[in-house]
């Protein structure tokens, strides 16, 4: 039961980046791997925060600022430099890792034992024991629907329908006397702000940020959109905002059961196994991208 | 008035493939003309509404609009005053968006993209009578994805799109090559009551010898960068299709083909 619990928590934590994740790669069809390093930014924001004293609730909004201030400055590389999107991400993650190691007062690894965070403090210690199990994963949960619906409402917007046109045509943004770059920059920053979230969520859920927390973070983000995007295509009635949540539940849940059936030998062939599995789901998801092309 | 002034277009300047275009290239359109533009394939018709619209550089001269130099202007804040329709059908949509969502994008051009609605309900049936004009049935495709729509459907949405909102200059470049003959015909009568409704100024590439003839007040026939043939007002209205075909013919003559 307890692996369970924690696999939907850590499923729901990343839930928040997917969202993210799916702005830039679906609705940008933008590459980002800056991604990798405004997780752990978050994370470091919220750290240093929590360590000196500070409300956690205060460090959702503020890690969510500084995720934006890098996301836009992915876009304005990419935009103003005419730097490629994926170089562009490059150099952010590059620059940040220093960075993150500054905000996080120089420390590889900073704890936050004995403080409040959301998960522990007054209010979740006076919940009765039966209840307090499930607190995590509730907490989780609003504020995943919280995100997810505030998305949704966004991309109905006219600030979001543009924001999907830039991705879809730019041509039709141009056309629209609306300067394309700066929505690609807009878009980066909304992502962004989303992900240093998630690894604000991820910090005070293990008590700690680690420097290298965000390894890997753009493939959980990517395969947790394909895996939800192309599962679920089929049920209309569903938003891909919520099938990406899902799916992002879903590949935790495959990581865990690989992990704990033995069928890795080792725990740390897993990034091996994920890389060849995502290589397997780019592919194909390209073999697709190739034929509706060939029919338009 | 809209002005190209001693334009020279050079492409892919300092390599041996560099081309010129254009030299000393002059065009002058006062306000509310309605100009056909014909000319064989490569002979620089595309290249010029891509300067008119800033969508590509030029080496030398200026570009013009009510004598404003507008050359550095980049090519979004052009499109304030610019509608344009591509030779394209895919760029003038969104694929991946309805066509209420295309629609209501279109309608949104010159107002602030804010946090409000995307789609104003209670403009939809606005958007369908707009539609209807088009007798494609498209009134009843309100939820379905452009992307889903044929090419000469597409092409007719962005027309409506193009002129949706005040604008001073439509730019359409070949927009009924795409389309079915009946379809083309209705599209090209829609294209010419928009732009009288509208009173705008238009430069309308085709192919069609006999549009660029019916419509229109001003014909220009152009080749390897240069106007070879213009003819405007009560001179224009003398030209016929035998006139622009001789005119094709003798040409091709000229270059040995
Ligand atoms: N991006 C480009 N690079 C190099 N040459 C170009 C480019 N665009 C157009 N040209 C050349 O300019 C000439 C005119 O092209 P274009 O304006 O598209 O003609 P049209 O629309 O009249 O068929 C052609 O010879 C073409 O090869
Ligand atoms: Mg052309």
């Amino acid at each position: 039961m307890g692996i369970v619990l924690s696999t939907v928590e850590q499923g729901l934590i990343y839930a928040i980046l997917a969202l993210g994740v799916y702005i830039t790669y679906k609705i940008l069809d933008f590459p980002d791997l800056s991604v990798d390093s405004t997780f752990p930014l978050g994370a470091a924001v919220t750290a240093t925060m929590i360590t000196n004293g500070m409300h956690p609730l205060l460090t959702l909004p503020a890690s969510m600022l500084a995720g934006a201030l890098a996301g836009a400055v992915t876009g304005i590389i990419h935009v103003k430099c005419r730097v490629r999107d994926l170089l562009s991400g490059i150099i952010v993650m590059t620059g940040l890792y220093s960075l993150n190691l500054r905000v996080a007062q120089d420390k590889a690894n900073l704890p936050i034992f004995g403080t409040d965070t959301l998960f522990k403090n007054g209010l979740t210690a006076a919940l009765p024991d039966a209840v307090a199990d499930y607190a995590p994963v509730l907490i989780l949960l609003a504020l995943v629907v919280l995100c997810k619906l505030c998305m949704d409402w966004f991309l109905r917007t006219r600030a979001g329908y543009l924001l999907r046109a830039v991705g879809d045509n730019p041509t039709v943004v141009t056309a629209l006397a609306k300067d394309g770059g700066m929505v690609k920059i807009q878009g980066l920053a909304i992502a962004n702000a989303l992900v240093a979230l998630s690894g604000c969520v991820m910090c005070q859920y293990q008590r700690f940020f680690e420097i290298s927390m965000g390894t890997g973070a753009i493939v959980i983000g990517l395969a947790s959109v394909i895996i939800g995007t192309n599962l679920f295509k089929n049920l209309s009635f569903l938003r891909a905002t919520s099938a990406v949540v899902i799916g992002s539940i879903l590949y935790k849940a495959c990581v865990a059961i690989a992990l704990s059936s033995g069928l890795l030998p080792k725990p740390q062939d897993m990034k091996f196994v994920t890389a060849v599995l995502f290589l397997l789901i780019l592919a194909l998801g390209e073999v697709r991208r190739k034929k509706v092309k060939a029919h338009a | 008035m809209l002005e190209l002034r001693n334009v020279t277009k050079i492409y892919q300047a300092g390599t041996i493939n560099e081309t010129c275009l254009f030299q000393d290239f002059n065009l002058a359109v006062p306000d509310g003309q309605f100009v056909s533009v014909v000319g064989s394939n490569g002979s620089g018709k595309t290249s010029m509404l891509n300067i008119i619209c800033g969508s590509i550089e030029i080496e030398r001269g200026q570009v013009l609009v009510g004598g404003k130099d507008i050359t550095r202007m980049s090519e979004f804040r052009r499109h304030r005053t610019v509608g344009r329709v591509y030779q394209n059908p895919a760029l003038g949509t969104c694929p991946s968006m309805t066509l209420l969502e295309n629609m209501s994008l279109a309608d949104t051009k010159g107002r602030p993209f804010n946090l409000r609605r995307g789609t104003d309900r209670r403009r939809i049936a606005f958007y369908r009578e707009q539609l209807s004009r088009l007798n494609l049935g498209l009134e009843d495709k309100l939820h379905v994805k452009v992307g889903s729509l044929s090419g000469g459907q597409r092409q007719a949405a962005a027309l409506l799109m193009s002129t949706m909102t005040p604008i001073d200059f439509l730019i359409l470049d070949e927009h009924t090559a795409a389309l079915d003959p009946k379809t083309a015909e209705r599209i090209m009568e829609l294209t010419d009551q928009i732009v009288r409704e509208k009173k705008l100024t238009t430069i309308m590439v085709t192919h069609n010898l006999r549009y660029a003839v019916e419509y229109g007040d001003r014909v220009l026939m152009m080749h390897q960068g240069k106007t070879v043939f213009d003819r405007a007002g009560e001179e224009k209205r003398g030209v016929t299709t035998e006139t622009l075909l001789g005119l094709f013919n003798e040409i091709s003559i000229e270059c040995g083909n």
